[in-house]
């Protein structure tokens, strides 16, 4: 063959073309879809939103070995929790979801909205030891998109010293006014009151509800009267300087970081920081958030759903079902939850829990007390609500609005949002 | 180049064909050989077009086509969002967000613009006298530049910060007053452009100085013999020179800053409210702020957006054909 300068012209473009052409059918191929290989053997894939695990970690190891035991392989990936839903998103949308999902439990009902998941009667899911008020987050429509695989929520980390020094006995902080006389108290004596998260995204809403399902008022109606006197409560903390003006800021993070400064007396935050206390300094204690009128106020419940997304081939759904057992089973569902500073689903796991560890025994009734936040039928709505509230809660507390015209316009931008 | 093709054997006329006639170029038909040049050159041409279609064209497509449905949740996954018209642009513009945000991307651009041009053109002035460390000097000035913007975006959450931030206590070690910089409604747009101010300033202090270095010495020469003092120099000569490299600086310094999504993000989300809410960040709030993501009317804010940084971009165009003449 000889190269005349013609045909070395056409040579290369037909190189060109063959390698861009490579290249593009590559990134095809090499997509993360699970349905190659018949049912009972295989690879299977699972997503989790704990990017913090890697391959060497216990964690990874239980879920491989629950895949071994069901007699396939199965290939973890963890991304970024915010990350995790578009990605799930647009997996189901090219029809290559992963074979088990664990998501953070608000988006499964955007998921089952989707068409993405499929209900624990299709999967021949047991859940009836599952606590009612944890797995209703999951509920839609009578219908049960998944198993929870451990449940955190929300209660006040308080700082015995700064307490003492003032003279509060966090035993009698039973309702909103007693807690607010003890930020009072607080302040006079020069400390610094209580830190929260009122940050403009998702979790503003998470760190409010407490306040706002303990006031009585309910998600349909965010103007209630019950509702104004939960942001009031917020925004009179913040405009008499019990709480830092930057908590309109704050995520969940930020503000943990303010009370471990040991300069706060309250910090509205999570069971996942129990083992970050442990390790600071600070003598710290644990009370429930208290409703307007006494006792506990519901929390939210976080954590996540392991789930099934709708395959092609559904006769993988029973090799999924079974390594779904085998991480919630109680041993491992015990191990994960005390890794992760979670609180178990099962009444079995949680007893097991607070033999092993008696600091988890207020989480436990916490949990007890919570409520997911996508409960009562809300379902795909509540994003929408939630999005709403957490606006009215920003205007309110930087002043930019009166906490009673904030949530009215909030309301009205819920209705027109749920429609 | 003819005689290489005669040396090749295929390149006679094929058997069965009519003989080409006895004419003295022997050559290939002219359509023949222009078919055959053609192929090659589409050949070549297209990995590039391969790569504009599948990167900038068929995104675009796609985002006026989102914006153009009805897409939920549920419809994004089946594909069978009903073709809704302009209904969704018509939402974007009826809702209460919009006002807001309009303002504040003006007000964001334009005051960004303004201070960024005119920082810069004053450190780019002040570094070509040359003196001694101006080098060195100039070069840490390109710091805010090289930084990752969440470590820069991330800093000045820090340096803000109300309660523990260092601006608030210089402030009051002064005696004044502290001032929600992230947290009230009427600083939060202030802070982020303050912000945004100085990561843009290398950007144009770079840009504006080798445009400097192009204005010959000798006419600042003549005007000193003239007798023109520093102020002069710089208004009857610098700045009127400088004109094109102006015009460009300014024009893609508009197309970064309408986009700025990362600085408001980090230190703001956009809040409190909206006080600091730009189409950037209405656009991201909308298709993924919450977890029930709206992507139709996030595609027709973005789709804006698009819009209005095409006309700067026509613009830009333009200006750069203007002085190529």
């Amino acid at each position: 063959m000889i190269f005349t300068p013609r045909r070395k012209r056409a040579f290369a473009a037909l190189v060109g073309i063959a390698t861009a052409s490579a290249a593009l059918t590559g990134c095809s191929t090499g997509g993360a879809g699970g349905n190659g290989g018949s049912a009972a053997s295989g690879t299977y894939t699972f997503w989790d939103p704990y990017p913090q695990f890697d391959g060497s970690s216990a964690w990874t190891k239980l879920v491989e070995k629950c895949g071994t035991e069901a007699g396939v392989t199965v290939k973890r990936t963890g991304y970024d929790t915010s990350d995790l839903t578009s990605k799930a998103l647009l997996a189901g949308q090219q029809g290559n979801s992963p074979d088990l999902l664990l998501v953070d439990n608000p988006v499964v009902s955007t998921l089952a909205d989707a068409g993405l998941l499929t209900d624990t009667a299709e999967t021949k899911t047991s859940t009836t030891d599952i606590e009612a008020n944890i797995l209703a987050a999951g509920q839609v429509d009578g219908k049960t998109y998944g198993v929870p695989i451990g449940a955190n929520t929300l209660a006040l980390y308080y700082n015995k010293k700064i307490l003492s020094a003032a003279g509060v006995d966090p035993a009698k902080i039973t309702d909103w006014s007693s807690l607010t006389d003890a930020l009072a108290k607080v302040k006079a004596k020069g400390d610094k009151g209580i830190t929260f998260a009122g940050i403009g995204t998702e979790e503003g809403s998470f760190q409010f509800l407490p306040w706002y399902w303990g006031s009585g008022a309910n998600l349909d109606q965010l103007d209630s009267s019950d509702a104004v006197s939960a942001l009031s409560l917020w925004t009179d903390w913040v405009n008499k300087g019990y709480a830092p003006n930057s908590v309109i800021n704050n995520t969940q993070t930020t503000s943990w970081q303010e009370f471990l400064t040991g300069d706060f007396a309250f910090s509205e935050n999570g069971t996942w920081q129990l083992a970050g206390v442990k390790a600071s300094k600070i003598d710290y204690g644990i009370i429930s958030i208290p409703a307007k009128d006494g006792g506990a106020a519901p929390a939210p419940t976080g954590g996540e759903f392991l789930t099934i997304p709708v395959q092609k081939d559904s006769a993988r759904y029973a090799v999924s079902a079974k390594i779904q057992s085998c991480l919630t089973s109680t041993a491992n569902v015990v191990s994960t939850d005390n890794t992760l500073s979670y609180v178990a689903p099962t009444k079995a796991a949680q007893e097991k829990q607070v033999a092993d560890n008696p600091d988890l025994e207020p989480w436990v009734t916490a949990v007890g007390d919570a409520k997911g936040r996508t409960s009562d039928n809300l379902g795909t709505k509540y994003p929408k609500i939630s999005e709403q509230m957490w606006k009215a809660v920003q205007n309110s507390l930087s002043g930019s609005q009166s906490a009673e015209d904030a949530l009215k316009q909030a309301q009205t931008a819920a209705a027109a949002a749920t429609k | 180049m003819s005689n290489t093709i005669i040396e090749r054997p295929e390149a006679a006329p094929p058997a069965g064909s009519p003989a080409v006639d006895a004419g003295p170029p022997v050559r290939p038909s002219l359509k023949r050989r222009f078919r055959a040049d053609q192929l090659t050159a589409w050949a070549f041409i297209l990995p590039v077009v391969a790569y504009l279609v599948i990167f900038y064209a068929y995104p675009l497509i796609k985002n006026v086509d989102l914006a153009v449905r009805d897409y939920t949740v549920r419809s994004f996954i089946d594909g069978t969002a009903p073709f809704v018209g302009l209904a969704n642009f018509v939402a974007v513009f009826q809702d209460p967000t919009f006002g807001p945000a309009l303002r504040n991307t003006l007000l964001f651009t334009g005051v960004s613009i303004a201070f960024q041009f005119s920082i810069g053109m004053a450190l780019a002035v002040f570094f070509f006298q040359n003196f001694r460390l101006s080098s060195t000097l100039r070069a840490l000035f390109l710091v805010p530049w090289l930084l990752p913007l969440i470590v820069s975006a991330s800093t000045w959450s820090w340096m803000m910060n109300s309660d523990s931030g260092v601006i608030n206590s210089v402030i009051t070690s002064f005696g004044g007053t502290g001032i929600n910089w992230l947290t009230s409604p009427q600083w939060a747009l202030i802070a982020v452009i303050i912000a945004n101010i100085w990561i843009g300033i290398p950007f144009n202090l770079v840009i504006l100085y080798s445009g400097l270095q192009n204005i010959s010495t000798d006419i600042y020469e003549a005007a000193s013999l003239d007798g023109a003092n520093a102020w002069q120099k710089f208004w009857r000569i610098t700045f009127p020179l400088l004109k094109p490299v102006s015009a460009i600086t300014i024009l893609l310094g508009l197309v970064y800053t309408l986009k700025v999504f990362d600085i408001i993000w980090i230190m703001t989300k956009g809040g409190p409210g909206n006080a600091s809410t730009t189409f950037a960040i209405w656009s991201y709030q909308l298709g993924f702020g919450s977890t029930l993501p709206n992507f139709s009317p996030a595609a027709a804010v973005g789709n804006l957006l698009i819009v209005i940084a095409l006309i700067f971009g026509f613009l830009y165009l333009r200006v750069q054909r203007k002085q190529a003449q």
